[in-house]
């Protein structure tokens, strides 16, 4: 099908905006009478506050109030109040609800003032006296309470086990088993939560909020204070990154609503760097992979045992069982996903929530297995290429993963690696060529959106879903363009608002699929509309027309075949006041999903060079080659894939939130210490989209690329850092004192001390 | 007041009285009174609604505050409005003249060198500052003398990508 902007390199739409300053972000919104809030977190990790001295705080000019447990507006009790859509099993934290303390970190109280300053230096005169208990945050001591979690956060992602996976494992002529650790790892979005609350006088509020869903935000605070839906108002029209961190509502909400109604007056809440390390996080897993094969490669047995950790409130599930079944063919196969409680807040999503994480582990045995079996890395992939999914014995709606691998070896130029460890080498530099497999579901969800075509020919689409950079806003004014036939700059899409037909949160990489194909059939009702006003011209050219007989390119209505018969849209809207408008409830077809696996995959090469003198290892080739059914704009979802590669060098070589057990403390609470990739650490990043035609899926064969470019990654490169010095660093992330050898990591640690 | 003194004793508290500072903004002279405790960084987002400038960290480790001020790229979390009495600030609210934009403006939405657009504005001055000061040649060099600026999106390559391309089409050899 040729298209006019779906398909084409459209630079965002918002850029104009985001480069000139103008884009408002949620703690931007600056309204007269404004108190700024500053919260106060608990120093330590388990307990419970004893008494709050607020005295010399309300004792500094310009200080407001000091809320905090004992002192608040009402909220819900019923913990089942503070629920969301993306919340996992258990109870739900509720700040400032009452003096328990679940976490280092926990805010405790806010102080509000005038000005921000006044509020930040009062919130360090807050005393508080506390009861401590002992934390345990450190998941190696619970490993043997790990449990599978009674209720499970969402069907399916636990496969059932086939085959007799013990028992071909004992019977594998070669046999591979490991562990593997990652780390807690936080998002780190460049903008800071914030949100800025505002108490309207005819008692509605509006509420700015940094969120990757409004609905969500929304429904969460009308359901915690108890308000009218039709009062409050909740808008996040740009968002600064968020990878996850703004699914869930994050406690700076809460507090600045808390505020706002305790005061009757504006109040905004932002959160500092530090107390960005006080939100989730991605959980820390210790993941044992056993393979065995025969002596051709061929996968014989495949187990994978997962644990990780949870708070002691919520039972935190990520996916991480189902790709290990999925991705390979093997009659014996298992997968286990177990969680163990610690005193550190829940964890959530974080980008290819599970799947980072298991594919790292898997990806890096099925390297090892490569070593065990002396076959090169691709082919032992090639060899056991799965064109069924054995987990739910169903077909896949599309799979070009094959051409992943060719088209990424390729580019690559894989065929020039030397299979033998250190066998690489240029000047002081060792070089390591490494490569890994990307699995990610393709999902679509129920979204509402609707479409108004003015009589001046502009199209204007609302939708409920976010853009934390993910080019929401640019894709849907695509398809809005290309539904009916209009130039980009005549398509305004509104968005990250509460009051706009609802979408579920922005994640999970469901956004083009699940929002897209709701302004499509938006879309289609005017289109509807349309011809009917068309076909009731008398004489015109589109009389009788049904609207498979037309299309809608440039400004015009066609007969396909017959182009002289057409009508301008002009011409069809000619005399109308009202704008046309359709909106839809879309939802994706439950037949598809019961018939076919869907999923996106990816093939990830890495070269890191490793200076031995120097001891610095760099990443400076990455080759990603995704199959993700119709890119929508090769130029959004490119930058999508490298930022996602990006990250996933930093989940390679640099990230790690480091937990000091003695405090139960997170420490590293800043850019200085918990390291992400900077420009320096970035080199050559090449992004392939393979051909694949996703037929089933949805009516645009989107799959989505919002967490594929990360799935696999860290396993590329940690398998090119085996190769290219012989070490095989199984915690991430890969510092150079693991690869050195210099400390003993926590994995050897742990395992020493489970060989106890 | 004593920022040290948090006792009982400090209920006394008064707070430093506000100053009255100049400041020249984008071309055009901005008086407002602030405390002494106030970054230049908040003195634009929080007084004088200039929040085009963003804050990341407030640490000076992430670059999204940085901004020219008398023609040098600093990040403003780590400087007091009323140390910059005087001073000649462009911030990314004035980098577009006339309702052009500046070329690296252009550059980083022709190259999509950004995603969530948070750490924006701090890229591009800091790129403007980095072309003006003539030390970086190569794509390496560039890299180099722009990690002070994090994009957590991961845009590196493109953030390169349109520094180069305004760094060769502007002035390729003229630099010191």
């Amino acid at each position: 099908m040729s298209t006019k902007s779906i398909g084409k390199p459209v630079s965002r739409v918002d850029g104009p905006a985001k480069v000139t300053g103008a884009a408002k972000y949620a703690a931007e919104f600056n309204v007269p009478n404004l108190a700024h809030g500053f919260v106060v977190n608990s120093e330590i990790a388990k307990g419970r506050i004893k008494k709050i001295d607020r005295t010399a705080a309300l004792g500094v000019p310009g200080v407001i109030e000091v809320f905090a447990h004992d002192n608040r507006p009402t909220m819900a009790s019923g913990s089942g109040k503070y629920t969301d859509e993306t919340a996992p099993p258990g109870s739900p934290f509720r700040p400032l609800y009452d003096n328990a303390i679940m976490f280092a970190g926990q805010p405790i109280a806010l102080v509000v003032a005038e000005e921000f300053e006044i509020a930040r230096f009062a919130a360090t005169l807050v005393e508080i006296e506390y009861e401590a208990e002992e934390a345990i945050t450190d998941i190696d001591t619970q490993i043997g309470k790990a449990y599978e979690p009674p209720k499970k956060r969402v069907p399916g992602w636990d496969p059932a086990p086939r085959g007799d996976v013990d028992k071909a494992f004992t019977q594998s002529p070669i046999k591979v088993e490991h562990a593997y650790r990652t780390p807690l790892e936080h998002h780190n979005p460049m903008e800071c939560f914030g949100t800025t609350a505002v108490c309207e006088g005819d008692g509605r509020l509006t509420i700015y909020d940094k969120t990757q869903g409004a609905p969500n935000c929304h429904r969460y605070i009308c359901s915690v204070f108890g308000l009218d839906k039709d009062k409050v108002r909740l808008l996040s029209p740009h968002v600064g990154g968020a990878f996850g961190i703004g699914l869930r509502p994050n406690y700076q909400l809460n507090l600045a609503v808390l505020a706002a109604i305790g005061l009757k007056r504006p109040v905004r809440v932002t959160l500092t760097r530090r107390q960005m390390f006080t939100l989730s996080y991605r959980p820390e897993t210790i993941q044992t992979l056993t393979l065995g094969a025969e002596e051709d490669g061929s996968l014989s047995a495949l187990r994978h045992d997962a644990i990780a950790n949870t708070s002691r409130f919520e039972d935190y599930q990520e996916p991480t069982a189902i790709w290990t079944g999925a991705l390979y063919h093997c009659n014996d196969a298992s997968a286990s996903a177990k969680l163990a409680q610690i005193d550190l807040f829940t964890p959530c999503d974080m980008r290819a929530p599970g799947g980072a994480s298991s594919l790292y582990a898997i990806e890096s045995a099925m390297d090892e297995l490569s070593y065990a079996v002396d076959i090169d890395p691709l082919e032992l992939r090639l060899k056991n290429y799965s064109e069924w999914d054995q987990n739910d014995d169903k077909p896949f709606t599309s799979k070009a993963l094959k051409d992943c691998y060719y088209r990424g070896a390729e580019r690559f130029g894989w065929s020039k690696r030397k299979p033998e460890p250190r066998s690489m080498r240029e000047g002081r530099e060792l070089i390591g060529y490494g490569m890994a497999t990307g699995i990610w579901e393709a999902f679509r969800v129920p979204t509402s959106a609707r479409a108004m075509l003015a009589p001046d020919s502009t199209l204007e689409i609302g939708c409920a879903t976010a853009d934390i950079g993910t080019g929401t806003y640019t894709i849907l004014t695509q398809i809005g363009a290309e539904m009916l036939g209009l130039p980009i700059d005549k398509v305004t899409v509104q968005i990250g608002d509460s009051d706009l037909p609802v979408a579920p949160v922005e994640g999970g990489s469901w956004t083009a699929a699940s929002a897209g194909s709701a302004v499509v059939e938006a879309c289609n009702g005017i289109r509807q509309e349309l011809l009917k006003r068309a076909g009731k011209i008398k004489n015109a050219p589109l009389e009788g027309a049904e609207l498979a007989d037309v299309t809608f390119v440039d400004g015009e209505i066609r007969m396909r075949g017959d182009p002289s018969r057409a009508m301008s849209l002009a011409d069809v809207l000619h005399g109308l006041k009202d704008p046309i408008k359709s909106e839809v409830n879309s939802k994706p077809d439950p037949k598809v999903f019961k018939r076919y696996s869907h999923y996106t995959h990816s093939a990830v090469f890495a070269e890191v060079r490793l200076d031995e003198e120097l001891g610095m290892l760099r990443v400076t080739r990455v080759v990603s080659a995704v199959a993700a059914g119709r890119i929508l704009n090769p130029k959004t979802a490119r930058s999508q894939i490298m930022g996602a590669v990006v990250g996933g060098i930093g989940m390679a070589l640099h990230e790690e939130s480091v937990v000091d057990h003695r405090y139960g403390r997170i420490i590293n609470h800043n850019f200085a210490e918990y390291h992400v990739p900077v420009n320096s650490d970035i080199h050559d990043i090449d992004v392939i989209f393979v051909e694949e035609r996703e037929p089933h899926l949805n009516p645009l064969g989107v799959k989505g690329v919002g967490e594929i470019g990360i799935v696999g990654t860290a396993a590329a490169i940690a398998n090119a850092a085996h190769h290219a010095t012989g070490v095989r660093v199984r915690d991430l992330p890969i510092t150079i004192d693991k690869l050195l050898g210099l400390t003993p990591s926590r994995m050897q640690r742990f395992l020493e001390e489970n060989a106890r | 007041m004593s920022l040290g003194n948090q006792g009982q004793e400090s209920r006394e508290l008064k707070l430093q009285p506000k100053l009255d500072v100049t400041l020249h903004i984008n071309g055009v002279e901005r008086r407002v009174a602030l405390r002494p405790w106030t970054t230049l960084l908040d003195a634009l987002r929080e007084y004088l609604d200039l929040t085009g400038t963003k804050k990341g960290c407030d640490h000076g480790q992430c670059g999204a505050c940085t901004m020219l001020v008398n023609g040098r790229r600093i990040v403003s979390c780590l400087t007091l409005a009323v140390m910059q009495d005087g001073a000649e600030i462009t911030t990314i609210e004035g980098l577009a003249t006339n309702g052009k934009l500046h070329p690296l403006q252009q550059a980083f939405i022709s190259h999509d060198g950004f995603q969530c657009g948070y750490c924006t504005p701090g890229q591009i001055c800091s790129g403007v500052a980095l072309i003006a000061e003539g030390h970086a040649k190569t794509a390496d060099e560039i890299r180099e003398l722009m990690s002070g600026n994090i994009c957590r999106c991961g845009c590196y390559p493109n953030i390169i990508a349109a520094i180069e391309e305004v760094m060769h089409g502007a002035a390729p050899e003229s630099a010191p």
